[in-house]
C-alpha cells in the first residue's frame, strides 16, 4: 500500500511541473462529458416531457375517439356510446390564454374522472374518491405542473382568469404534470373554453375492441394512442440529430485528452523507468496510472455535469421552442439535475478517459525496463503509425462508401457520416506529412527548408489538435451550409406556397358551415378556398388528408416536384387522383403513377398518385385529395378552415365586417404576413440550437489547438535553441513559428472544405431524407466559407497567440540551457 | 338493506361539506353526520309510484335488485343488480356537470363455481345514469331496470339488464304479492341511538330470462327480490359493519333480517317477518337467534359462510349455507355478496351479505 502511494505521489508530481497539461486534459474530460451531457439532458427533457404528455391519463397510452376532422362534436354522443355499453370518458382540449400571460401557450385539458377506466391514473397517480369529487366539486382544481406554475409566476391556490374573463379552478401543482398543460374538470373546462357540451374526444379502455355502433360511424373514428399523437415517433429524428451533434464533442473532446495523456507519458517515461528500476511492478505501475486517470476523469466528469447542465439550461427555450413549432409538443422549462445524472455523467468522463488513456497505459506496460530515454523513439514509431493510420482511413472511407450504396435508414447516414469524418480525421496526418514532402522538395534556402522540415517534426504532436480542427471546421461548414440552404429553399417555397392574403380557422361545424355560405357572398373576396381535413393513419403514420376545390391559385402557387403527366392538377379535380407530400412517398415507398390505399369509413380507396410536393417542417403526412373524394368517404364533414383571396387594402374592413357576423376569436383569423413570419421563426429557432452545438465544437478544436501548441512550445525550446544561437532573432524565431502554425492550420482548412461540402452533401440527401423525409439541393454559400475560414484562422491565431509570446519571452539564458542539457 | 357502496359518502370529507369530520366514521364512511340533508323521522306516508323515483334531499339511496335462479337442469345461480345515488350537496338537483350527485353501479352473477361482479360510476345531470318516475327506469350506462308495464303500476312488469366481460343478464321481473314496508311502516331503525332509513321492498317478485357466464348462456327462472332504500345517515359511528338476509321460504312466506355489529357492545338485531299475502311483523333481537357456524378464508380474510337462524315464535329453525364461499365482490368498495341455500325446518333460497370483515 505504502509503494502504491509514494508511487503515486511521484507520478502526480508531474503534473505540478506542468499545470498546463494537467489543465488540458481536464479540459478535454470536461468539454467531452460536459456536451454530451448537455444534448442528453436536453433529449431526456424532452422525451419525459412527452411521456408525460402521453401518459397524462390512464398511465399507459389509451385508444379514443375523435371526430375525423379533428373538431368538437356533442356532448350527447358520449352519454349515446355509454348508454349503448361502450366504456367511454369524455375529453375537451383547446388552447386557453390567461390574462396578464398573453405570451404563455396554454394547453386546457378536461377530462371527467368519475368515467375513467377503472385503474386509470390522472397524471401518474390513481384518484382516491375524495380527490375525485374535490377535482370536480366547485370550486375544482387547476392541475399544473411546478415548472409551468414558476413560469407563470403565479402560486398555488390563485385562480387566474381567462382572456373571456372565466376563472379557472385553484391551481393546483401535480408532480406529474406534462408541462403546459391545465388539467381541469370536464364542467369547467366546457366554460373556460366557451364550448358547453361540446367534446373533442373520448378515451377507451386500452383493451376495449367493438364495432362502433352504427349511428356514429363516419362521425367518430377509434385512433390508438399509440398511433395518434405520439410525439417521441415525430420527434425521434430531431433528438437523433441532436445525439449526433453531442456524440461529435465528445470525440472531439477526447481527441485532446487522448494528446495530453500521450505527451504526459512521453515526459515520464524516465520517471516510469526509474520507477520501474527502484522496484514498483509494471502492474503496480499501470494500477496507479490507472488510478490517475480516474482521478481525472472524476473531476472532469462533476465539472462536465455541472457545465453541461447549465448549458442545456442556456439552450432549452430554442429547443423548446422549435419543438413546439415543429411538431406541437411542450417540453417543460426547467431542467431538474438528477443523481442518475451525476453517475451518468461521470461515468461518461470515466469511459471517455479510459478509451482515451488506454493507448497511453498500453504503451507504459510494455515500456523496456533497460531501454535508453529516447525522445526521437516516439516521433520514429509515428512513421509505422501513421501508415497504420492510413490503413485505418482508408477501412472508414470503404465503411462510408458502402453506407452510402446499401444504407437505407437514418442509422446508416450517421454511420455513413461518421466513416467519413473519422476516415478523413484519421488520413489527415499522412495527407499533411505527404503535403509537407512535397514542399520540402521545393524549398531551396536554409531556412525555407529547416522550417518545412520542423513543420514535419511537429505534426506528430498537433495532428490531433489539427484533426479536431479538421472535424470541427467540416461539421461547421456542412451544418452551415444545410442550413442555410434549407433556409433559402424553405423561404422561397413558403413564398410560393402561402399565397392566400387571409386564412380563417372556423370554431365549429355549425360556424364552419355558416362562415362558407357567408364567404362565398362576399364581393370584396377575389377566392374563396376552402380545406377540408381528415386525420388518418398510413401504414402507422399520421397524415393529414386534405380536401380541395379545383382552383386556378393551386396551378400557379403550389409547387410540385414531381408530376404525373403535363395537367396534374386537372387529374387531381377529375379522375381518381391524389397528390402527396415528398416526405410521405418516401416513407410509403410510393412513387408516381402508383395506386395508394387509404382508409375510409366506407372501405379502401385506392386513387392513382399524380404529383409530389415539398412539404418542408410537416412531422406528419400530407396527402391533397378533391373535396368530392373526401366527401363521398366522409359525407359530414365541413371545412376546417377557409384560405381568402383579397386585396391586402381591403383586409381590415373585412376583418370588421367578419367579426361583426360571426364570434372568432383573434387567433382563427390569421393574415400572411403572421403566418410568414411564424413559419420563419420556427425555423429559426430550429437551428439556433444546432448552430450554437456547432460553435462550440469549434471552440473546443480552438482549445485542443491551443493546447497542443502549449504542450509542445516547452519541448520546441531544443529545436530552436540552434537557431538561436545561429542568429536568428527570437521575433524572427516566433514569426517562423506563427507561419509554421498557420501552415499547418490553413493546409487543415483547405482539406476541411471539400470534407465539409461532402458533409453538407450528405445532410442534404442523405440524412435530411432519413430523418425527415425531404431531400434539399445542395448549395454552397463562398461567402459562408470564407467567413468560417476567417474565423479558424483567427481562432488559430488565438490558439498560438499565449505560446509564442512565452516563446519570445524566453530569456536567451534558458535557450542556453538547453544545450547544457544536451549530452 | 344496502348501504355499503355509499363509501362515496367518504368523499364529502373531501369536498369539505357542512360539517366536521366526526371521529368515527363506521363502515365506508357511512356514520357520519348529515346535518343539512332531510333528516328520516317516523311517521312518513310512502306514495307509489312517487316514491320508486329518486328523493331529493337525501344524501343516499338505492335501487337494488337479487334474485335466485335455476335452469332446466337444477344449476343454482344468483344474480345482483345495485344502482346507488349518493349526494354530495343537499340543494336540490340540477342538471349538467355542476350536478353533484354520483351514481354508482354494482352487479353480480354467481354459480357453485364462478362468481363475477362488476361496477359502473356516473356523475349526475347528464344522462348517463339517473332514474326517472314516469316512465319509471333505473340506469347506469348499458345496466338497466325498466318497466315495461302498461299499467298504472309501473313494476307490474319490469326488465332487469346488465353486462360485462364476464357475464351478462336479461330477465323479465313479475310480481307476485304486493309492495311491502320494512320497519314501523316504512321506517327502519339500524342502531339504539335512532339512526334509520326508509325502507320498501318487493320480496314476490318471480324473475325469468336469459343468464350468460363466461361464455354459455342459460334460460332461467326463480324468485327475485326488490329493496328500496333512502337515508341521510343510516348508521351510527361505531358501527363497523353488518350481515344482512334476505330469504325466500318455500313456503312462499319471505324473512328479511340483519345484525348491525358494533365496536363496543352487542350487534343491533333486527328483522321482518313477511307472510305469504304480504302482511308484515316486526321481528325484535329478542325474537331472533342468529349464529355463524362455519368459517372460510375469502380474499385474504374470515368469514362466516355457514348460519343459523332460529325464531321460535315462528317454528324456524334453519341452515343457511352460501352457494358458492368465494363470492366476493372485489371492487372498489369489497364486500361479500352472494346466494344462499336453505335447509333444516324450511326450505328456500335467499341473499347474504356481509359487510366490515
Amino acid at each position: 500500500m505504502r509503494i502504491f502511494g509514494e508511487t503515486l505521489r511521484a507520478l502526480l508530481s508531474h503534473w505540478r511541473q506542468h499545470p498546463v497539461q494537467f489543465f488540458s486534459v481536464l479540459t478535454g474530460l470536461w468539454l467531452a462529458t460536459g456536451l454530451l451531457t448537455g444534448v442528453q439532458a436536453l433529449n431526456s427533457q424532452a422525451r419525459d416531457s412527452y411521456a408525460r404528455a402521453s401518459q397524462l391519463i390512464g398511465g399507459e397510452p389509451q385508444a379514443s375517439l375523435g371526430a375525423p376532422g379533428g373538431g368538437t362534436f356533442p356532448q350527447q354522443w358520449f352519454i349515446d356510446l355509454r348508454r349503448a355499453g361502450w366504456p367511454v370518458s369524455p375529453v375537451l382540449q383547446g388552447r386557453v390564454m390567461l390574462k396578464g400571460h398573453e405570451e404563455q401557450r396554454l394547453q386546457l385539458m378536461g377530462i371527467e374522472p368519475v368515467s375513467l377506466p377503472a385503474g386509470a391514473a390522472v397524471a401518474g397517480q390513481a384518484l382516491a374518491i375524495e380527490q375525485v369529487v374535490g377535482f370536480f366539486s366547485p370550486p375544482g382544481s387547476t392541475w399544473i405542473s411546478s415548472q409551468t406554475l414558476q413560469a407563470l409566476g403565479l402560486r398555488e391556490g390563485d385562480r387566474p382568469l381567462n382572456l373571456a374573463g372565466v376563472a379557472l379552478p385553484p391551481l393546483q401543482v401535480q408532480a406529474d404534470m406534462a408541462p403546459g398543460v391545465l388539467l381541469v374538470d370536464i364542467g369547467f373546462a366546457q366554460q373556460i373554453l366557451g364550448l358547453p357540451d361540446q367534446l373533442s374526444r373520448l378515451l377507451l379502455p386500452k383493451d376495449f375492441t367493438a364495432s362502433l355502433p352504427e349511428p356514429f360511424k363516419g362521425q367518430l373514428q377509434l385512433k390508438r394512442a399509440d398511433e395518434e399523437n405520439n410525439l417521441a415517433r415525430l420527434t425521434e429524428s430531431f433528438h437523433l440529430n441532436l445525439d449526433a451533434l453531442g456524440v461529435l464533442s465528445f470525440v472531439v473532446g477526447l481527441f485532446i485528452v487522448h494528446a495530453a495523456i500521450g505527451l504526459a507519458l512521453e515526459q515520464r517515461r524516465s520517471l516510469l523507468r526509474t520507477l520501474r528500476a527502484c522496484g514498483v511492478s509494471a502492474r503496480m505501475l499501470i494500477a496507479c496510472l490507472a488510478v490517475e486517470l480516474a482521478g481525472l476523469a472524476l473531476i472532469g466528469g462533476v465539472a462536465g455535469v455541472v457545465s453541461g447542465y447549465l448549458l442545456a439550461g442556456v439552450l432549452l427555450p430554442d429547443v423548446a421552442a422549435s419543438l413546439r413549432g415543429l411538431y406541437g409538443a411542450e417540453v417543460a422549462g426547467q431542467l431538474s439535475l438528477s443523481l442518475s445524472w451525476w453517475f451518468s455523467g461521470i461515468g461518461l468522463s470515466l469511459i471517455g478517459a479510459l478509451l482515451a488513456g488506454a493507448n497511453s497505459l498500453l504503451r507504459a506496460a510494455r515500456l523496456p525496463l533497460l531501454a535508453l530515454a529516447d525522445p526521437q523513439a516516439w516521433h520514429q514509431a509515428h512513421a509505422r503509425w501513421l501508415r497504420r493510420q492510413g490503413w485505418v482511413a482508408a477501412l472508414a472511407g470503404v465503411i462510408a462508401l458502402l453506407a452510402l450504396i446499401f444504407g437505407d435508414s437514418l442509422i446508416s447516414g450517421f454511420v455513413l457520416m461518421a466513416a467519413l469524418l473519422i476516415g478523413a480525421a484519421l488520413a489527415l496526418p499522412v495527407m499533411l506529412s505527404w503535403l509537407l514532402s512535397l514542399v520540402s522538395q521545393r524549398s531551396r534556402s536554409v531556412l525555407g527548408q529547416w522550417f518545412v522540415a520542423d513543420c514535419r517534426q511537429q505534426l506528430p504532436a498537433l495532428s490531433l489538435a489539427l484533426m479536431a480542427l479538421l472535424l470541427a471546421m467540416a461539421a461547421n461548414i456542412g451544418a452551415g451550409s444545410m442550413t442555410a440552404g434549407f433556409r433559402q429553399t424553405f423561404s422561397d417555397w413558403l413564398e410560393q406556397r402561402l399565397t392566400a392574403e387571409l386564412y380563417l380557422n372556423p370554431q365549429n361545424p355549425a360556424q364552419a358551415r355558416e362562415l362558407h355560405s357567408w364567404l362565398n357572398q362576399q364581393p370584396q373576396l377575389a377566392a374563396v378556398l376552402p380545406n377540408w381535413q381528415v386525420s388518418i393513419q398510413l401504414q402507422g403514420w399520421p397524415t393529414d388528408l386534405s380536401g380541395i376545390i379545383d382552383h386556378p391559385t393551386y396551378r400557379q402557387h403550389w409547387p410540385l416536384l414531381e408530376t404525373l403527366g403535363d395537367n396534374p392538377w386537372e387529374r387531381l379535380a377529375k379522375d381518381d387522383a391524389v397528390m402527396l407530400s415528398e416526405q410521405l412517398a418516401r416513407r410509403l415507398h410510393v412513387q408516381l403513377g402508383d395506386h395508394l390505399t387509404l382508409p375510409t369509413p366506407t372501405g379502401l380507396w385506392s386513387p392513382r398518385i399524380v404529383g409530389i410536393y415539398a412539404d418542408y417542417g410537416n412531422p406528419k403526412g400530407h396527402i391533397l385529395v378533391n373535396i368530392s373524394h373526401l366527401l363521398r368517404g366522409w359525407p359530414q364533414l365541413t371545412p376546417n378552415r377557409f384560405n381568402l383571396r383579397i386585396e391586402p387594402p381591403s383586409i381590415p374592413a373585412f376583418v370588421t365586417a367578419l367579426q361583426a357576423r360571426f364570434t372568432l376569436e383573434d387567433s382563427r383569423i390569421v393574415d400572411q404576413a403572421r403566418l410568414k413570419g411564424w413559419s420563419t421563426q420556427v425555423f429559426e429557432r430550429t437551428f439556433a440550437a444546432t448552430a450554437a452545438l456547432n460553435s462550440l465544437t469549434l471552440c473546443v478544436a480552438g482549445v485542443a489547438l491551443f493546447i497542443s501548441l502549449l504542450t509542445q512550445s516547452q519541448s520546441r525550446l531544443g529545436q530552436l535553441a540552434p537557431l538561436w544561437a545561429l542568429g536568428v532573432t527570437r521575433r524572427h524565431l516566433m514569426l517562423l513559428n506563427l507561419g509554421q502554425t498557420w501552415l499547418l492550420a490553413i493546409l487543415t482548412l483547405v482539406l476541411a472544405l471539400p470534407l465539409g461540402i461532402a458533409l453538407a452533401w450528405c445532410l442534404d440527401t442523405v440524412i435530411n431524407v432519413q430523418a425527415f423525409g425531404w431531400r434539399l439541393p445542395l448549395r454552397v454559400f463562398p461567402l459562408q466559407l470564407l467567413q468560417l475560414m476567417g474565423l479558424a484562422l483567427v481562432a488559430t491565431l488565438l490558439a498560438s497567440a499565449w505560446p509564442l509570446y512565452r516563446l519570445y519571452r524566453t530569456q536567451p539564458a534558458d535557450l542556453l540551457r538547453t544545450f547544457a542539457h544536451e549530452d | 338493506m344496502k348501504i355499503k357502496a355509499c363509501v362515496l359518502l367518504l368523499a364529502l370529507l373531501a369536498s369539505g361539506c357542512d360539517q366536521p369530520a366526526p371521529e368515527q366514521k363506521g363502515f365506508a364512511g357511512l356514520g357520519t353526520q348529515a346535518a343539512a340533508f332531510t333528516p328520516v323521522v317516523p311517521g312518513r306516508m310512502f306514495s307509489f309510484p312517487a316514491d320508486h323515483g329518486p328523493h331529493d334531499g337525501f344524501r343516499i339511496e338505492w335501487w337494488y335488485v337479487t334474485a335466485n335462479l335455476k335452469d332446466d337442469q337444477g344449476n343454482e345461480f344468483g344474480v345482483q343488480w345495485t344502482l346507488f345515488r349518493s349526494a354530495l350537496k343537499a340543494s336540490p338537483e340540477v342538471a349538467g356537470w355542476q350536478n353533484q350527485t354520483i351514481w354508482l353501479g354494482h352487479a353480480a352473477v354467481t354459480s357453485a363455481t364462478a362468481h363475477h361482479a362488476a361496477e359502473r360510476y356516473a356523475r349526475g345531470g347528464i344522462g348517463q345514469a339517473g332514474v326517472s318516475v314516469a316512465p319509471f327506469n333505473a340506469w347506469i350506462d348499458d345496466w338497466q331496470l325498466r318497466s315495461q308495464a302498461t299499467a298504472d303500476d309501473p313494476l307490474a312488469d319490469v326488465l332487469l339488464s346488465a353486462r360485462d366481460r364476464r357475464f351478462s343478464y336479461r330477465l323479465r321481473l313479475t310480481p307476485t304479492g304486493p309492495l311491502v314496508l320494512q320497519g314501523d311502516r316504512g321506517f327502519s331503525q339500524k342502531s339504539e341511538q335512532g339512526q334509520a332509513s326508509y325502507y320498501y321492498s318487493q320480496p314476490f317478485f318471480r324473475a325469468s330470462g336469459t343468464l350468460d357466464i363466461d361464455g354459455k348462456t342459460f334460460q332461467v327462472s326463480g324468485p327475485a327480490w326488490l329493496d328500496r332504500e333512502w337515508s341521510s345517515q343510516p348508521l351510527t359511528g361505531n358501527q363497523t359493519g353488518w350481515d344482512w338476509f334476505s330469504l325466500h321460504l318455500d313456503s312462499g312466506e319471505q324473512v328479511m333480517l340483519y345484525r348491525m355489529r358494533q365496536k363496543d357492545g352487542e350487534p343491533y338485531l333486527t328483522g321482518t317477518w313477511i307472510d305469504a299475502r304480504g302482511q308484515v311483523q316486526l321481528l325484535h333481537a329478542g325474537d331472533i337467534i342468529l349464529t355463524p357456524q362455519d368459517t372460510a378464508r375469502v380474499a385474504g380474510r374470515t368469514m362466516p359462510i355457514r348460519w343459523s337462524i332460529n325464531i321460535p315464535a315462528r317454528h324456524l329453525d334453519i341452515a343457511i349455507t352460501a352457494l358458492n364461499p368465494q363470492a366476493w365482490m372485489d371492487l372498489r368498495i369489497p364486500y361479500w355478496e352472494g346466494p344462499v341455500r336453505l335447509g333444516g325446518s324450511h326450505a328456500g333460497s335467499g341473499y347474504l351479505e356481509m359487510t366490515g370483515y
